[in-house]
C-alpha cells in the first residue's frame, strides 16, 4: 500500500517533468539546441495562469488555454530575437545565448513583479481524495495526468499526421534538403518553438494548481530535471521524453521512500551522468526516424 | 583585488554618509544632558522591510508612552533613526554613524540576526549597548568562539528554545509520545530547533519514530510524507519556513495524514494560509513570541492602545518585540540610575522576571532571554491563542 502510494506520487510528479521535457526534446530535435530558457517559459506560463485565474477569475481550462497561447507567442519571440541569428554560429554560442536568455527571463520577472512567491488560489479544480487499496489519490492529480496524456496525444498527432508535422520531421532530418524541397524552414522552426513553449505553459499552470506555490525561479530545477528526463528518454524523441519524465518521477519518489530524501536531486543527476556515459542516445535513441 | 575594491567602496560609502549628515546634525550632541539618545538601526527598506517597519512602529509607540509619563528618571528619550536597507554592510555603516556622530546612549537593531551580527563588533568596540529585537540565532549574542559579546543583547527568544517549548507542549498539552520530525536540512534555524526538540522530547520519555529532512525550495514532499505516514506518528514536528511548510501541510493532508502538526515562528506569515489552505491548517500549532489574543491584561492593554494608534490594525509579533525592547532598555537605565554605557550594560545583564508583552524576561549568562512562549492554533485559517508554555 505504501509502495502503491509512492508509485502514484512518482507518476504525478513525472507527468509534469514529461510535459516540460517534450519542449526540450522537440527543440533539440530540430535545431540541435538545448534551450535552457525552456524552464523559464514554464515559469512564465505559471504566472500567466495565476493572473488569469486570480485577476480575471477565469476557470482552469480557459486559463490553461490562455497560458498556452501566451507561451507559444513568447517562445516564438525568444527564437526570433535570440536564436535565429545564431543558426549558423557554433553550437556553444547558441547554448550560451540560451543560458543568458534564461537568466534574463528569470531576473526580468523579478524586476517586474518582485521575487516574492504567489499561491495559486484554491478551488480552481475540485479536490477530493480517492481511496484505492489504502492509497490516496488526489482527484486533481488524476485530472492533471489526464490533461498531460491528452496533450501528448495531440502532440503526437500533430507531428505524425499533419503537413506541418511532416515538415518538422523533414527539417529535423536534414535542414538543407528540406529547404531545397520547398519547406519554409524558418516557419517550421518557429512552429516547433510555439508548440514546445505552449506545452511548457500548460505544465506551468498544472504545476501551479498541483503544488500551489509559484515564484520567478521556480523553473530552474524542474527545467533541469526535465532536461535529464529528455536525455534519459533519448533527446529528440517524443515518446522518449514522456517515458523519461515518468521514470525520473518514479525514481525520485522511490529514493525518497527509501529514506534518502536529501539524495533525491543527486539521484536525478546521477541518472544523467550514467546515461551520458553508457547510453548517450537514451532509451529511445535508436528510433531516429521518429525524431523531431 | 576584489577585496580592495570592496574596502574602497565601503570607506567611500561611509565617508559619504558621515559627510552628508555632518552638516545637519552633529552640532550640540554628546553631552550627558537631560535626554536619552536612542539609536534605531532597522530594515526600513529592502527585502525584509516589513519586519523592520513593524518593529519601528512598536518602538515609536513605546517611546511616546514613556515620554508622556515623564521619561526615564526625568529624561526624555529621543530617537535617531537609520535605515540599513536590509543590508549587512549598511547596518555596519549605520551603527558607525550612530555611535561616532550622533553619540547615542544605546542602539536598537536590527530585525534579522545577520544584520545585527554586522553591528556587534562596532557596539563592543565603542562600548555601546546594542539590543536586537528579533534576531533568534544564538550567534547574535555569542560569537563563533562561544564567547559572549558583552554589549549585545536581545529581546526575542532563541531558536533552540523554541524546540524545547514544542517538545514540552506536545508532551503536556497534546499528550502524545510518538513524534516524527520533518526538518529543513538547509537552514541552521531548523537544525537548531529539531536538535533541541529531540533532546527534550526523548529525555521526557517520548519516542521519535521517524526523522526526515527536506531541502529548502523543494516543492514535492509527498514521497517523504508517505514514508512518515507509514510509521504512524501521533504528531509531526516541522521546523521550517512558511514557503515550504505551506506545501508540506497541504500535501500531508492530501495523503490522509490527520495528526497534529507543530511548527515554530518560521510559519508565521499570511502566505502560509494561502499556500496550505485554511482547511489543511486545522489541527496545527505554532510556537510564537506573542499573540494579540492572549487574554493577559497587560497584553490586551497594549493591543487596544496599538489599535488606537494605528487605525484598528492588531499588533503583530514584531510590533510587540519592538515595543518590548524599549521597555527592556528603559528598565535597565532606571535601575542603573545613569546613562553611562557600562552601567546600562550591567543592569541589562541583571534583568530578572521583567514583565513584558512577549512574556516575563530573564537574561541568562549568554545574554539569551529566558521567557514564556505562546502557542497558537490555526482554526479555519486564523491564529487562535492556545496556551503559554514556560521554559
Amino acid at each position: 500500500m505504501e509502495w502503491l502510494q509512492q508509485l502514484i506520487n512518482g507518476i504525478s510528479l513525472g507527468s509534469i517533468y514529461a510535459l516540460i521535457a517534450l519542449g526540450y526534446t522537440m527543440v533539440y530535435g530540430i535545431i540541435k539546441l538545448i534551450n535552457f530558457a525552456h524552464g523559464d517559459v514554464f515559469m512564465v506560463g505559471a504566472f500567466v495562469g495565476f493572473y488569469a485565474i486570480k485577476g480575471w477569475g477565469l476557470g482552469f481550462f480557459p486559463a490553461l488555454i490562455l497560458s498556452m497561447a501566451f507561451c507559444a507567442v513568447f517562445g516564438v519571440l525568444i527564437e526570433r530575437i535570440a536564436y535565429k541569428r545564431l543558426r549558423n554560429a557554433t553550437r556553444i554560442a547558441a547554448l550560451i545565448t540560451a543560458i543568458g536568455m534564461s537568466l534574463f527571463i528569470e531576473y526580468g520577472t523579478i524586476y517586474v513583479r518582485g521575487a516574492q512567491p504567489e499561491a495559486y488560489p484554491a478551488g480552481v479544480l475540485p479536490s477530493s481524495s480517492i481511496n484505492l487499496f489504502g492509497a490516496h489519490i488526489n482527484s486533481q492529480a488524476l485530472l492533471i495526468l489526464l490533461v498531460s496524456v491528452v496533450l501528448m496525444i495531440i502532440l503526437q498527432f500533430i507531428v505524425q499526421r499533419t503537413k506541418m508535422g511532416k515538415a518538422m520531421r523533414a527539417v529535423s532530418h536534414d535542414m538543407e534538403a528540406a529547404r531545397l524541397m520547398g519547406i519554409n524552414v524558418d516557419q517550421t522552426i518557429s512552429f516547433t518553438f510555439a508548440i514546445g513553449s505552449a506545452l511548457a505553459g500548460a505544465a506551468g499552470v498544472i504545476f501551479g494548481i498541483y503544488y500551489t506555490k509559484i515564484d520567478p525561479l521556480m523553473g530552474v530545477i524542474p527545467g533541469l530535471k526535465a532536461f535529464v528526463a529528455a536525455v534519459l528518454g533519448g533527446i529528440g524523441s517524443i515518446p522518449g521524453a514522456m517515458v523519461g519524465g515518468i521514470i525520473l518521477g518514479v525514481v525520485e519518489s522511490i529514493v525518497s521512500a527509501m529514506g534518502f530524501s536529501l539524495w533525491r536531486d543527486a539521484a536525478a543527476f546521477l541518472i544523467l551522468i550514467l546515461i551520458l556515459i553508457f547510453k548517450p542516445s537514451g532509451i529511445f535513441g535508436k528510433n531516429t526516424r521518429e525524431k523531431v | 583585488m576584489k577585496k580592495w575594491t570592496m574596502v574602497l567602496m565601503a570607506s567611500a560609502l561611509s565617508a559619504g554618509i558621515l559627510a552628508g549628515c555632518g552638516t545637519s546634525q552633529s552640532a550640540g550632541s554628546g553631552g550627558n544632558s537631560d535626554k536619552i539618545k536612542l539609536g534605531v538601526n532597522l530594515e526600513l527598506s529592502g527585502n525584509v522591510a516589513s519586519y523592520g517597519e513593524s518593529m519601528d512602529k512598536g518602538i515609536e509607540m513605546a517611546v511616546k508612552e514613556i515620554n508622556k509619563d515623564g521619561g526615564v528618571d526625568g529624561k526624555k528619550i529621543e530617537i535617531v533613526k537609520v535605515d540599513n536597507k536590509s543590508d549587512a554592510s549598511e547596518a555596519t555603516n549605520g551603527i558607525i554613524k550612530l555611535t561616532s556622530q550622533d553619540k547615542v546612549n544605546a542602539v536598537i537593531g536590527a530585525a534579522t540576526s545577520g544584520n545585527t551580527v554586522a553591528q556587534a563588533q562596532v557596539a563592543n568596540d565603542t562600548k555601546t549597548v546594542l539590543i536586537a529585537p528579533g534576531g533568534t540565532s544564538p550567534t547574535v549574542t555569542v560569537d563563533e568562539k562561544g564567547k559572549v559579546r558583552p554589549y549585545v543583547f536581545r529581546t526575542s527568544f532563541i531558536d533552540p528554545f523554541q524546540g524545547t517549548v514544542a517538545a514540552n507542549f506536545a508532551l503536556d498539552n497534546l499528550k502524545v509520545k510518538d513524534a516524527a520530525i520533518f526538518a529543513d536540512s538547509s537552514s541552521d534555524y531548523a537544525k537548531g530547533l529539531s536538535d533541541s526538540f529531540k533532546k527534550t522530547f526523548e529525555k521526557a520519555g517520548g519516542k521519535i519514530v521517524s526523522q526526515e529532512a527536506y531541502v529548502g525550495k523543494d516543492t514535492d514532499f509527498r514521497a517523504t510524507l508517505t514514508r512518515i505516514k507509514a510509521k504512524h506518528p501521533s504528531f509531526i514536528f516541522i521546523p521550517g519556513y512558511y514557503e515550504e511548510v505551506g506545501l508540506i501541510v497541504k500535501q500531508a493532508r492530501e495523503l490522509g495524514i490527520d495528526v497534529p502538526l507543530v511548527g515554530a515562528d518560521g510559519w508565521d506569515s499570511p502566505k502560509l494560509v494561502e499556500l496550505a489552505g485554511a482547511d489543511a491548517l486545522n489541527n496545527t500549532y505554532i510556537i510564537n513570541h506573542y499573540s494579540s489574543e492572549d487574554p493577559d491584561e497587560k497584553v490586551q492593554k497594549f493591543v487596544t492602545a496599538f489599535k488606537e494608534a494605528s487605525g484598528g490594525e492588531a499588533p503583530n509579533a514584531f510590533n510587540a518585540l519592538g515595543y518590548d525592547t524599549v521597555y527592556f532598555l528603559a528598565d535597565a537605565i532606571k535601575r542603573a540610575g545613569s546613562t553611562d554605557s557600562s552601567k546600562i550594560q550591567k543592569a541589562l545583564e541583571e534583568t530578572k522576571d521583567l514583565a513584558l508583552i512577549t512574556g516575563a524576561l530573564t537574561i541568562d549568562k549568554n545574554h539569551h532571554p529566558v521567557k514564556t512562549a505562546t502557542v497558537l492554533e490555526y482554526k479555519d485559517g486564523k491564529q487562535v491563542f492556545n496556551t503559554k508554555v514556560n521554559p
